[in-house]
């Protein structure tokens, strides 16, 4: 053990800012991080023991207890539960005589939950030891661990044929689908690598941040800030290293577009990371990628190497001197909050993923301390085929203020789950259409995932765009069998609540207690004041740092504003109810003392006692 | 170094560009709350009571450097009620039995809750289940009264900068965990200093505590903050 | 015009706070002057004579007569005033609240080092008594409350003036001594 883990320490040179790589190669060795392993990592790093074990203990793929031989992570999304889940869940803990959050008494299965893996559209999947294992059927289930008894690998457990496109490649094997229905200037099959790098090195870093500028391009990641300015900022602040980041640590349930990028079209993604780095004079680019994506690491070091191969990446690129550019990949291990900028870069940095405060904002002091980009996987690729067609080719998709396309998630009550690129300005209702919705049917789409708005048929009219309803692209449709509050937003509330990093008060705790009030309305106990307590306390997560914090209320309030008569429907009529359950609170007590609970004393029997005693002391009288 | 100028509440203030907001208020008199807050170390932003609206845009007050012609509010009903709102949450999410407190009256958490004049918390109690770590010989730690401002981490530190406090798991079941391999190098003063940093009662020097009579501690007569508003 | 009724009782509550009410000395005679005591352990009525404008509650809910006592007193009384830590959160004895019953009651019956005559081993069960609850619960979170009183106990002056605005139909003057957590 000791050597394994000296071997993996001097490969990351004992560097403290490497610790996630470290602990990421140690949990993948061992199944676990064993506690002496803790403090061997602590001294070679000469860090504290808490140092290590804050960043460990942060994410939810590092564990310090043994996980099992085979590591059961099934999905335990809102999608999935729609897809049936719950029975898979079941014949999972029959199968293995274990339940959920442990590990077989033999050591060899371990069965967990994990937040969304990025599957949404051919759920419900699982990843076994880091396979992707989708469209589970009991029947699936049953055989996987028949093989899993059997001892044979997650490779070869796979009985279906890989999926397709580069998911068949011999660097990824994975029988999971592409679902590519529509393709636009990012997923489109007309790309050349190298053309446009051949272009910029003609051009000064300036003229490429005009170009892009000139193009209206906004980050795709959610948030839309104007993507050349960024460029701008990042290289004008002065300093001797920058870095690009390309975010691919796609958390948002129902998103999973960039996982069909990284797949089909990584060549493209890692030629906008080099013209980003040219343009803001960064030498230096970090693929963050999710860990669930980690079945994707041989397919994309190739594809860097590819790079380096046909002289995209390394040095002089484009025979142009001094235009160095590496990428380097930096998984992360279970953490959605890292999705936001300053966490990502504080987890690729080996801490844990807790939002910066702001100023100064990473394209000032980022990775490292210096200046730093980071970027959605779509908008790097966007990027590239800015420079190829210019600003204004560019303009031409979209609408006037939100230009180009979006590439969009779909997953839910529909019959095409799967990848689409559509230009802004598509309708609500144009999506249902093209994606095989029963209009009719649906009685809410989850735009841009728990983190966007739960809208209703009446807004189905909305416009995909900045400024009517902004999007990361997830969507996720519901029909009218689908118990919204209960299914949909306490799922997605209680995943807010999981993922917030702990930092701040309101997102830590508040949440849970929105989370309470919501369960209270749903077990019968609501009164219309709930409905005013949770309006009001959702103002306060206005408070907290980051993206997360702030948006975790949403489930709740945009369904409150846009599914009032849900909740309306639940309350009963009266001004007060507490949820106190004298039955239920009692309970414990007579057990413990061997007692038939008798509440309801009855007031005659009372009454009756103290005549009696006022008669008798009337008699002594 | 240059001088701004900037406003709070319609106040005109003055001080020097670069220094947090929550320093600049106070050098005018104005008394930002906060409790994450710790004069000579890097701010965190974490318990967001300093929250004031700059332009219009909720920021943290210990984390953002003063620019000229800032325009701040801070005593607004809508920033009392977040603050008060933080306070109450921070009071239901652990456990704090004030009457049995070595801390009460000196406390910081109880001196911002009397000061926004809390009665009750408007939210349940959560009576988390935590624990007493009385293992070390110079420090207690009682995580039933931690707020996890994080003071303890970014302040004691051993002669090599080493931890001796951090942060452990996320969400709500975040926790202070206290480094067991560094026990030894915790020495008296640091254990001292580690009391003297906590705002509440969650970090004490082992046999010491309610030494100050009733009616004689911090914030038994003014409240917190009033010595820089009086200073005006 | 008739006065203002108010009736008064402890629950999980040492009567440190009732103390408290004593606490405002001679003005205890003005009290008198503008109010009628119902059920309270001070006049030592034990049931609701009438209906109450004024409830004030001692301590938390540990058993499930303090849950009765307080449902009665939100019945019969107009206005709802928690007085006192141990009302408003459970107070000392919600030090318990994460300990499980069985061990509470075998460490008070059977274990501890004071339990000297109990050979038959018995942790009282007898019908009689009040089942002891899984945790003590704040008075707030059973029944609806109008006002918090906070302090262990709460200042005499605070309970006073609280008192004389609610009868004379004003908001209270909260000095900051006035309000403690201890």
């Amino acid at each position: 053990m000791d050597t394994f883990v000296q071997e993996v320490l001097e490969a990351y040179q004992r560097d403290k800012t490497r610790l996630m790589d470290i602990l990421i190669d140690i949990q993948a060795q061992f199944g676990y991080i064993p506690p002496a392993v803790v403090g061997q990592i602590a001294e070679a790093l000469q860090v504290s023991r808490v140092d290590v074990e804050q960043t460990l203990s942060f994410y939810h793929f590092f564990s310090t207890t043994p996980r099992g031989e085979y590591a059961i992570y099934l999905n335990n999304s809102v999608v999935a539960n729609m897809m049936g889940r719950a029975k898979i869940a079941k014949t999972f803990e029959d199968e293995l005589g274990c339940k959920f959050g442990e590990v077989t008494p033999d050591g060899k299965v371990g069965l967990f939950e994990t937040a969304c893996i990025g599957m949404s559209d051919q759920e419900p999947a699982a990843l076994i030891n880091g396979v992707v294992f989708p469209n589970l059927t009991p029947f699936r289930v049953r055989e996987i661990v028949r093989d899993i008894k059997a001892g044979k690998s997650p490779e070869e457990m796979l009985t279906a044929s890989y999926g397709d496109g580069q998911n068949s490649s011999p660097l990824i094997k994975a029988v999971v689908q592409n679902h590519i229905y529509k393709k636009g200037p990012v997923l489109s099959d007309d790309y050349q690598p190298g053309e446009a790098l051949k272009k910029i090195v003609q051009m000064t870093p300036e003229a490429v941040i005009e170009e892009v500028k000139a193009s209206n391009l906004r980050g795709r990641g959610g948030a839309g800030f104007p993507t050349g300015l960024k460029w701008e900022f990042c290289r004008k602040f002065p300093s001797k290293q920058r870095y690009i980041f390309c975010n691919a640590d796609e958390g948002e349930p129902g998103t999973f577009k960039d996982r069909v990028i990284l797949t089909e079209r990584a060549q493209l993604l890692l030629e906008g990371m080099a013209i980003a780095g040219y343009a803001v004079g960064a030498t230096q680019g970090i693929l963050y990628v999710r860990y669930e994506y980690k079945y994707l690491q041989k397919h994309l070091e190739e594809m860097i190497r590819i790079g380096h191969e046909k002289g995209y990446l390394g040095q002089n690129i484009g025979g142009k001197e001094g235009f160095d550019f590496d990428v380097r990949i930096q998984f992360g291990a279970g953490a959605y909050v890292c999705g936001e900028e300053s966490a990502l870069i504080e987890s690729a940095e080996g801490k844990r993923g807790e939002p910066r405060d702001r100023p100064p904002f990473p394209v000032e002091k980022g990775y490292l301390d210096q200046p730093t980009v980071v970027n959605n996987v779509e908008t790097l690729c966007s990027v590239v085929k800015i420079i190829l067609n210019g600003g204004s080719w560019y303009r031409s998709f979209g609408t006037e203020a939100s230009t180009g396309t979006k590439v969009l998630s779909v997953s839910g009550d529909c019959r095409y789950p799967g990848i689409y690129e559509v230009e802004w300005g598509f309708s609500v209702n144009d999506i249902l259409d093209m994606v095989g919705a029963d209009v009719e049917d649906v009685q809410a789409v989850q735009v841009g995932g728990p983190s966007g708005a739960c809208i209703g048929p009446d807004e189905f009219d909305r416009i995909l765009c900045y400024a009517d309803l902004a999007t990361g692209g997830s969507m996720i449709i519901f029909n009218h069998r689908r118990d919204l509050l209960r299914e949909v937003i306490l799922n997605f509330t209680n995943f807010f609540i999981e993922e917030s990093c702990g930092s701040c008060v309101p997102c830590r705790m508040l949440s849970v207690i929105m989370r309470d009030k919501l369960l209270k309305i749903l077990n019968g106990h609501g009164v219309y004041q709930d409905l005013i307590d949770l309006e009001e306390w959702g103002k306060i997560m206005k408070a907290n740092r980051c993206g997360l914090g702030q948006t975790a209320p949403r489930p709740i309030l945009t369904s409150l504003k846009n599914f009032r008569h849900l909740y309306e429907e639940r309350l009963q009529d009266k001004d007060f109810d507490s949820g106190f359950d004298l039955e239920a609170a009692i309970k414990d007590a007579c057990e413990a003392t061997q007692r038939t609970p008798h509440l309801h004393k009855p007031e005659r029997q009372e009454t009756a006692y103290e005549n009696e005693l006022v008669g008798a002391i009337g008699d002594l009288l | 170094m240059s001088v701004v100028k900037f406003i709070i509440d319609g106040v005109e203030c003055i001080a020097e560009k670069g220094e947090y907001l929550l320093q600049a208020a106070r050098q005018n008199g104005i008394y930002i709350p906060s409790l994450c807050h710790l004069e000579g170390y890097k701010p965190r932003g974490s318990c967001r009571i300093c929250n004031v609206k700059v332009n219009g845009r909720l920021m943290t007050a210990c984390t953002t450097p003063v620019a000229d012609g800032m325009d701040i509010e801070n005593d607004t009903p809508e920033l009392r009620d977040i603050r008060t709102a933080i306070l109450e949450i921070l009071f239901v999410e652990g456990n704090h039995f004030c009457p049995a407190c070595e801390r009460s009256g000196n406390c910081e958490l109880q001196a911002q809750i009397y000061r926004h004049q809390i009665m009750a918390p408007r939210f349940p109690f959560q009576f988390p289940d935590r624990d007493v770590d009385a293992s070390h010989p110079n420090i207690l730690k009682d995580y039933n009264r931690c707020i996890l401002c994080k003071r303890c981490i970014r302040a004691i530190k051993d002669e090599n900068g080493k931890s001796f406090f951090a942060f452990k798991k996320r969400s709500h079941k975040v926790e202070i965990s206290m480094d067991p391999t560094m026990k030894e190098n915790l020495t008296e003063e640091l254990a001292q200093r580690a009391m003297e940093v906590c705002p509440v009662g969650a970090l004490l020097r082992k046999e010491k505590g309610y030494d100050t009579p009733i009616g004689k501690r911090k914030y038994d007569k003014q409240p917190i903050g009033s010595e820089i508003e009086t200073a005006k | 015009m008739s006065k203002p009724v108010v009736a008064t009782t402890s629950l999980a509550g040492c009567f440190g706070c009732h103390m408290s009410i004593l606490d405002i000395d001679e003005r205890i005679l003005d009290l008198i002057e503008l109010v009628e005591f119902d059920k309270s352990p001070i006049n030592d009525i034990k049931t609701f004579s009438r209906e109450c404008d004024i409830g004030l509650i001692e301590g938390g809910c540990c058993n499930s007569e303090n849950v009765e006592v307080l449902r009665d007193f939100r019945k019969h009384c107009k206005t709802l005033i928690l007085v006192g830590e141990c009302a408003i959160m459970g107070g000392l004895p919600a030090l318990r609240n994460n300990i499980p019953i069985k061990e509470c009651l075998e460490e008070a019956y059977l274990n501890s080092p004071s339990v000297t005559e109990n050979e038959e081993r018995i942790i009282p069960n007898d019908d009689e008594l009040p089942i002891i609850l899984n945790k003590v619960y704040p008075c707030q979170e059973i029944v609806k409350i109008d006002y918090y009183l906070p302090g262990c106990p709460p200042r005499a002056d605070l309970i006073w003036e609280t008192l004389v605005a609610l009868i004379e139909g004003r908001k209270p003057k909260l000095d900051y001594e006035l309000i403690k957590y201890d």
